[in-house]
């Protein structure tokens, strides 16, 4: 039996070698069409969850961001984001105060203030974290798998931490029922659902100002290229290493703010977010900033057409299958064009 | 005056002892070239001098100053600048932005000097916006070079500038390393290409198997025998 | 003797003592103390050979495998579909239901064939999962094998909850046979299951040393030592390591196996990512990595220390009580960083089988921050 599995990997293996380019390209492209047939189906059959999946993607995006910008600059696959996204949600719950709402949201300049507090306390603990656990792995030489490791363990603490202080039980922001605004082409929508679109739109946005008209961001992308050429031109490596830090960290805490507003907190959920983030983050190349931002959104739209539409069989139809998607999406880029939408050969 | 010196160095990678105690020495305005066969520790030399290795035992010294083991972003901040062999341009950065990101210790206003090394690469310069990756080989060599130039070194360091570049490119690499001789910089030359280098250098170092072999002249090598033998082909 | 032996057996001895001593404490009965004792055992057996499973990913061959409730799962589930006999009643519903009992009559003896089969099974099915996922992600990189793994563990249980026709959705699957269990009273049961369960973990202890030792086995260690000369031999790198990822599932598969067959019956909540994966990563983290002995000790302090906090905690003042369980939660991520900081090979690992996978990544992938370019470029 361990013979024919040996012979199985290895036609596998030779397959690939043969067939590698011309796969290659047609992956590329079969991607590219389903991309195009997703959204298609979605505008014409499914719009609301469309606009559902528009929502998700972006909340996605921005912690996929973080994942991505990690990835390219300190080389490790960063299992804690999703729990860090959590714990952005929980200070912001901590820091909520008064009562109130802006106009037709559910929350008030308050929530504004957490979210502000939160992105601080995230961006500050991060680098913190870094200092304790990453940067002596890192001076040690430990490579990408023994920092994985490392950040799950900080998962682990960081779900610990949230479960002391806030119980496991479901959080909710606000509580009370919000209306959804009737909109053309039969689409229904919060108003908080603009402003988490709005939000993230504007959070994506300085990030890229960031990354590609200032000095920082551009010794960010030069490190992702090339960390020990970045050393050689003088490039301050720890102070980068510092603010993709505190840029992961104020994205994460951002996102896990917006899944508050757009569903609830829960301790338990910042695990099973990785799949669906670093599914968009692979999708759109690990390492590339605008993949991230492309991955993610599809993921997201994919998450909640497939579950809108309407056929008997499994996934469609079915909401406990979202992550399903993404684990789909996840191995389809895998086995068909590994380095994703963007990403560099 | 020597501006950089190498005292007896001895380093290698890990456990492997590649430097058995090696010498040179460059005086101001110099090009210095470095010759020797595959493995004679060339490459780890400069690297060694430029903080990139361990230096295990011995000194280098620049402008009198003992550096060694200091860190590489601490002898950019010094004077002196390190241009790799291979994967020397940051690919997804255009051609300015690489430029902007040697001049990242720099504090000022550095467009002037990003005007003034762009118009040393005329090739290069109407690319300004173009991702370096897509530059053809000679052209990232100059790139390469022109990043190495933001700080305005007193010593550049060279990991075989000719590397895998056509002959006419090879000739326009030498030259525009003559120019920048010519302005004031000195320069350290590791080569593979003996005859081509040993042309346009003041000095030159063989090294073989870890350890110093012949010093001389350029034009004294060039000529020599022995080298011409080993080194150069004849 | 050598700091991390004597750690461990002050570990080992601190944690008894403590265990011992509270519980026979707290009982009120001899046998409730015995039979405290022999519930805590047999869990750490079973927990054993989970990090067994994971030491043979992780310790010999270097994957990360972050989703190893995803075996456990579908091993708990195969044995128990395997050896149940078909759903008898509208309201459970579930495939197989193979009762292997029944068709094999007196050669069943009590169950245990039964149990035997289901484990297998088990395996099997393990072993198929861990393929299917491997074909994708392990020739990549490690790391996205370690988010797929994620991506089943999650997916399955999905499907577990959600296909209410196929293994009775979130009311899960009861009345699995346990073997032997007509041989002794109920409440003598489970030192039967306790001798099944370390007769399992000794079997697959010694199956994997066999292993290591074997030409397969050298050929692995060759891997990890020299990956590039190993390759440059002819030797199939992807295909040993697929084969390495596949066993250690299969062990995590009958672990599983072992699982529901102890506990009657299970649910899709039982296989949540603490129990299931964080906590083997602690112990194997802890005990030693590369370590099969270490494997098992790592199972042994962790569930120990686990049980040991659990019997303070009604000896708690009251506020402190009511959150104790999730300070043993931070303490456990906490192991695996320190361990990682600290002694990164654990009590009983070679620090040279955990230090080599660090140099491997770095000559295997760009430059990192600090470490010099890979190797002697020319020279």
């Amino acid at each position: 039996m361990v013979r024919s599995l040996t012979r199985a990997a290895a036609l596998i293996g030779w397959a690939r070698r043969e067939y590698g380019g011309l796969a290659d390209k047609a992956g590329t492209v079969g991607l590219w069409l389903l991309i195009g047939l997703l959204l298609v189906v979605g505008v014409i059959d499914a719009r609301q969850y469309l606009v559902t999946g528009i929502i998700v993607g972006s909340i996605i995006a921005l912690g996929a961001l973080g994942i991505t910008l990690i990835f390219g600059i300190l080389k490790f696959a960063h299992f804690a984001h999703g729990d860090m996204m959590m714990f952005g949600a929980y200070i912001a719950l901590a820091a909520l105060m008064g009562d109130g709402s802006i106009g037709p949201l559910s929350f008030g300049w308050g929530m504004i203030f957490a979210i502000l507090l939160s992105m601080a306390v995230l961006a500050a603990g991060s680098v913190a974290i870094d200092r304790v656990v990453y940067r002596p792995l890192r001076q040690r030489g430990s490579g990408t798998v023994v920092l994985a490791i490392a950040s799950l363990g900080v998962a682990i603490m960081l779900r610990a931490i949230m479960l002391l202080w806030w119980g496991p039980d479901q959080q909710l922001y606000v509580s009370g029922i919000h209306p959804a605004r009737e909109l053309p082409f039969d689409i229904m929508l919060k108003p908080d659902q603009i402003f988490i679109v709005a939000t993230a739109v504007l959070l994506m946005a300085t990030v890229y100002l960031l990354l590609f008209r200032t000095k920082m961001g551009k010794a960010m992308r030069a490190m992702s290229d090339n960390a020990e050429l970045a050393r050689v031109t003088g490039i301050d490596t720890e102070q980068v290493v510092m603010w993709t830090w505190m840029i992961g960290g104020a994205l994460a805490a951002v996102a896990g703010i917006l899944l508050g507003i757009q569903s609830n907190l829960k301790p338990e959920l910042g695990f099973t977010l990785l799949l669906p983030l670093f599914a968009g983050a692979i999708l759109g190349g690990l390492g590339s900033p605008q993949g991230a931002l492309v991955g993610a959104m599809i993921v997201g739209i994919s998450q909640e057409v497939f579950v809108g539409i309407d056929l008997p069989f499994p996934p469609f139809g079915v909401p406990g299958y979202k992550p399903a998607v993404a684990f789909g999406i996840l191995i389809l880029v895998l086995l068909v064009r590994p380095r994703g939408l963007f990403g560099k050969t | 005056m020597t501006v950089l010196e190498a005292r007896d160095v001895v380093s290698g990678y890990g456990e492997v002892e590649i430097l058995h105690g090696v010498s040179i020495k460059v005086e101001e305005g110099e090009i210095v070239t470095i010759i020797g066969p595959n493995g004679a520790g060339k490459s780890t030399l400069l690297k060694t001098v430029f903080g990139l290795l361990p230096c295990k035992r011995g000194a280098v010294f620049f402008d009198g100053e003992n550096v060694t083991g200091h860190s590489p972003q601490a002898l950019v901040r010094k004077g002196m600048s390190y241009v790799p062999q291979s994967d020397n341009v940051f690919p997804s950065l255009t051609v300015q932005e690489n430029l902007e990101m040697g001049a990242f210790i720099r504090s000022d206003n550095y467009r002037a000097k990003i005007e003034e090394v762009l118009a040393l690469f005329p090739d290069v310069v109407e690319r300004r916006h173009t991702r370096a990756g897509k530059l053809s080989g000679g052209q990232r060599q100059m790139l390469a070079l022109g990043r190495a130039l933001m700080l305005e070194p007193r010593v550049l360091l060279l990991d075989e500038p000719s590397a895998s570049l056509a002959p006419n490119m090879v000739q326009l690499v030498f030259a525009k390393i003559q120019d920048i001789n010519r302005s004031g910089v000195s320069i350290v030359m590791v080569e593979q290409n003996a005859r081509e280098s040993l042309k346009l250098s003041h000095r030159g170092y063989v090294l073989a198997m870890g350890q110093n072999r012949l010093e001389g002249s350029g034009p004294s090598l060039l000529e020599s025998e022995e080298v011409g033998r080993l080194y150069l082909g004849d | 003797m050598d700091r991390g032996r004597l750690v461990a057996f002050l570990a080992v001895l601190a944690i008894t003592a403590g265990i011992v001593g509270i519980s026979a404490n707290d009982s009120e009965s001899l046998n409730g103390f015995i039979s405290f004792l022999t519930v805590f055992l047999t869990t750490v057996a079973i927990f054993a050979i989970f990090a067994l499973g994971l030491n043979v990913q992780w310790g010999y061959t270097g994957i990360f495998n972050f989703g190893i409730v995803a075996f456990f799962m579908v091993g708990a589930y195969t044995s128990a579909l395997v050896t149940k006999e078909p759903s008898s009643s509208e309201f459970v519903k579930y495939v197989g239901g193979l009762n292997l009992a029944e068709g094999l009559g007196p050669l069943n003896l009590h169950g245990l064939t039964g149990f035997v089969l289901g484990a297998l099974a088990a395996a099997v099915v393990s072993g198929i999962v861990a393929f299917l996922i491997a074909i994708p992600a392990l020739r990549l990189r490690e790391d996205y094998l370690a988010i797929a793994t994620i991506g089943v563990a999650e997916v399955l249980r999905r499907i577990a909850i959600e296909e209410e026709g196929l293994v009775n959705g979130t009311r899960g699957l009861t009345g699995i046979p346990r073997p032997l269990h007509d041989l002794v009273s109920p409440p003598d049961y489970k030192f039967i299951y306790l001798a099944i369960a370390v007769v399992v973990l000794v079997i697959i202890f010694i199956a994997i040393e066999r292993g290591a030792r074997s030409p397969w086995g050298r050929v692995l260690k060759a891997i990890r030592e020299d990956e590039l000369a190993t390759a440059a031999s002819g030797k199939n790198i992807f295909a040993f390591r697929m084969q390495a990822f596949v066993l250690g599932a299969m062990i995590m598969g009958i672990g599983g196996a072992v699982y529901s067959a102890n506990q009657g019956s299970i649910v899709p909540d039982t296989f949540s990512h603490f129990f299931g994966t964080f906590i083997i990563w602690a112990m194997l983290m802890v005990g030693g990595s590369g370590s099969n002995r270490g494997a098992i000790l790592g199972a042994y302090v962790v569930w120990g220390f686990w049980t040991l906090t659990g019997l303070v905690q009604p000896h708690l003042p009251a506020a402190l009580e009511a959150r104790t369980s999730y300070i043993r939660d931070l303490l456990i991520g906490l192991l695996i960083v320190v361990t990682l900081l600290l002694r990164p090979h654990g009590l009983m690992g070679e620090e040279k089988r955990v230090s080599l996978f660090a140099e491997q990544e770095s000559k295997r992938e760009a430059p990192q921050v600090g470490a010099p370019a890979a190797g002697p470029t020319e020279g």
